[in-house]
């Protein structure tokens, strides 16, 4: 594996094989020193070209706690808006030696773009691009339910995948990275996914996706043993895809209620940051079967296994999978 | 001026034939024929076809000299066989004034490698409020017959049916570039489950078919003539198949990419593939090449649509919308359409020389190749074969999306009123009278 583009970039070994890896270093965050050698030397460049200071402090705390140099390249204003272009952002980042490229970025493709246009040799990982992709929060989401559901929901699970999980994913699909990536992650790991949304917030051809879809939120969550809510972007409510706030959330979003209706082992997820009120209450946020903060914690790891895959055990991996 | 005789040409693909060129005509058609003094083209071999006429491209002069040229851009319609094309309004200024028209259309002459019709803009500005002094640039010198706002559709239905009304007073023509604005809002490329997956914007196809509907509709309640710009879709060729059946007066051209080039190229999210109307399903592409070989298609235009490399060289959703296209546009409908037994040479005369110097009220082009004629004539290789080199063309921009294809077919040699512009696959000086 050179670059981590795409979730239908990893095989079910592959996607074993990084959450196995993040297993081994979510021990190191309960160390009081939470630090490997293992990329001392190594340049890991975080670039973002949208804001995002979750997903870049979360990357930032992996590559140091694997020792590697960090470089945060805040690089907004794009070629679009007529700032330095995506290529001689490449160039320059190529010219001082990055490692690993962890690019965020507003347009779909991004990340394909910098990783294929031979503008820099170094790995690509996509920390989400426009409404494509967010890989990494497919595999901590992935991670956090393999820590819950199986196994018999008692922790690590190492070496299992996700066969049989139900989980139902809910929200604005036509817009999200977040759900094209789990759709794909979580099919590949065995999961029976189930997409509920308004019509309007379905992509056209979902129905060649390997998941089912619905419009019935209390229909599919009596049948989840995960739940995750996207959140709602502002500039969606007022462009018709929904009458009202309101509405929406009646019908679409989780208060306590519906997931009282949920089996009693299932789990509530929310990839952040949390509209309270919208798409989800907050006592529902709140609750113990929220795992929303856990899901944080375990980006860490899951970034770390990513990092050390992508550049120390490049040698181990599969080649050509990317 | 020197007389040409060009020996054994098949005309229209038919059996060999010598045509001689004098004084801007053909002199003369027969077998061995003698012309003292003319210079002798070995045509063995090639196919000989009036001189291609282009009703849809981008010179971007004025404005955008970094991406073409009138020059530039003749030079290369030139090499790609057309003596004729005819150049869009979405310039800086736009070609909304007689002024506008007629400084494109004189850089045309006298650049001397291909005629150049300007299209005049519909609207001011192709700003879409209202419309532009029409009628003064049919009177221009440029005496422009063709209008379009392309690149934007003339959305508003009240504007659509004036300016088709108001063309007809000088037997004008409205060319719409059929995109209903707001379903496509930030569109990037076809929709269909591949966008869904990409995370780009879809461009649906009902976007484009929906104006074409209610343009027939509002082209025969009033009328008028309407040509459809390069259209792409399965169900724009079935709309316009109905309106024909009806006796609408409707014409359609399909562009060369949309011959041979789909949608799954996006997935490479390579800007090079991004273009409007956008590349489209297989089936799409099946259709319209049904649509043309059974004349639902009038003819083939190539919405040679140059940029600078870095409106390309960026993200998808950054990148300019367009492709080159003249050089390559003979060859993709030899191995589209005939090749495949679609269409004959002779009925590529006329998608690309004939009907669309018809549409255009051009004189003097897309004429016959018989005596008396204007010696307006391309020379064809069929059977030459070529790899697409980018940056191998006369355009001085290089979005080609053929880089690395291997096409069939080469152009030889291409007569403007007698004249070579190009000879022996090479540009000559061109015309200077």
């Amino acid at each position: 594996m050179k670059h981590l583009l795409s979730a239908s970039d990893l095989t079910r070994e592959d996607a074993v094989r990084i959450l196995d890896t993040a297993e081994e270093l979510l021990g190191v965050a309960q160390r009081p020193i939470k630090k490997l050698p293992t990329l001392r030397g190594r340049t890991v460049v975080n670039l973002f070209f949208e804001d995002s200071t979750r997903t870049r402090i979360s990357f930032e705390a992996a590559a140091k706690r694997l020792s590697a140099d960090v470089i945060n390249f805040s690089a907004k204003g794009s070629s679009a808006s007529k700032g330095e272009g995506l290529k001689d952002t490449a160039l320059t980042l190529q010219a001082m030696g990055a490692d690993a490229v962890v690019v965020r970025h507003g347009a779909s493709g991004a990340p394909h773009r910098l990783a294929h246009a031979q503008w820099t040799r170094g790995a690509v990982v996509n920390a989400g691009d426009g409404t494509h992709e967010h890989p990494t929060q497919a595999l901590l989401d992935a991670f956090t339910m393999r820590r819950h559901l199986a196994g018999g929901g008692a922790g690590p699970a190492t070496g299992t995948d996700l066969a049989g999980k139900r989980v139902t994913i809910v929200g604005d699909v036509l817009h999200s990275r977040v759900a094209r990536s789990n759709a794909r992650l979580l099919h590949t790991l065995g999961a029976e996914v189930t997409l509920v949304a308004p019509p309007t917030l379905l992509p056209v051809g979902v129905d060649t996706w390997p998941v089912r879809t619905s419009y019935d939120l209390d229909a599919a969550v009596e049948k989840s043993d995960a739940v995750m809510m996207l959140r709602v972007q502002r500039e969606r409510m007022n462009a018709s895809y929904f009458p009202s706030e309101r509405e929406y959330s009646r019908r679409f979003g989780l208060d306590r209620a519906r997931m009282d209706r949920m089996p009693a082992h299932g789990i509530v997820m929310h990839p952040g940051p949390m509209n309270r009120g919208m798409e989800i209450s907050a006592d529902v946020a709140d609750s113990d079967r929220s795992v929303i903060v856990e899901q944080v914690t375990n980006g860490v790891a899951v970034r770390m296994a990513v990092l050390y895959l992508l550049l120390g055990g490049a040698q181990q991996s599969n080649e050509g999978t990317a | 001026m020197t007389d040409h005789l060009l020996r054994r040409a098949r005309p229209l693909g038919g059996d060999p034939v010598d045509l001689l060129l004098s004084d801007g005509l053909i002199a003369a058609i027969g077998p061995d024929l003698d012309a003292p003094g003319a210079t002798v083209v070995d045509a063995e071999g090639l196919i000989a076809l009036p001189g291609l006429v282009d009703l849809h491209t981008h010179l971007r002069e004025p404005g955008r000299e970094d991406a073409e040229t009138v020059l530039t851009g003749t030079q290369s319609a030139a090499r790609g066989g057309f003596t004729c094309v005819h150049a869009m309004a979405n310039t800086s200024p736009v070609a909304d004034t007689a002024g506008v028209v007629e400084q494109v259309w004189r850089l045309g002459r006298e650049g001397g490698f291909c005629d150049v019709q300007p299209v005049g803009a519909v609207t001011v500005g192709l700003a879409g409020e209202r419309l532009a002094e029409l009628g003064a640039m049919a009177d221009s010198a440029a005496g422009v017959r063709v209008f379009s706002d392309d690149g934007i559709c003339v959305s508003d239905a009240v504007l659509m049916r004036r300016a088709l009304e108001y063309v007809k007073a000088f037997d004008g023509v409205v060319a719409q570039h059929a995109q209903e604005p707001r379903l496509t809002e930030g569109a990037q490329m076809n929709e269909s489950a591949l966008s869904g997956e990409l995370g780009l914007v879809g461009w649906p196809a009902v976007a484009e078919e929906a104006i074409i509907a209610r343009d027939v509709l509002l082209a025969e309640h009033v009328g008028s003539r309407l040509h459809v710009c390069h259209l792409s879709t399965r169900g724009s060729v079935e709309i316009v198949r109905w309106a024909k059946s009806r006796g609408i007066d409707v014409t359609a051209e399909v562009t060369p990419h949309h011959l041979l080039l789909t949608d799954d190229l996006v997935r490479s999210y390579d800007p090079i593939y991004k273009v409007n109307p956008p590349l489209r399903s297989a089936d799409d592409v099946a259709a319209v090449r049904e649509g043309l070989a059974d004349g639902t298609i009038d003819i083939v235009a190539t919405d040679h649509a140059p940029h600078p490399m870095e409106d390309k060289e960026c993200e998808f959703a950054a990148a300019a919308f367009g492709m080159i296209g003249l050089e390559t546009a003979l060859p993709i409908v030899q191995q589209t359409m005939v090749d495949t037994g679609a269409l004959t040479w002779e009925q590529v005369a006329q998608v690309l020389s004939a009907r669309p110097a018809r549409i255009g009220r051009v004189e003097g082009h897309g004429r016959p190749l018989a005596v008396g004629e204007p010696a307006n004539v391309v020379l064809h290789d069929p059977d030459a074969t070529h790899t697409v080199v980018p940056g191998d063309t006369a355009s001085l921009s290089r979005n080609t999306p053929y880089a690395g294809i291997e096409l069939p077919g080469r152009v030889v040699a291409t007569f403007l009123r007698g004249t070579p512009t190009v000879l022996s696959g090479e540009l000559t000086e061109g015309v200077h009278a």
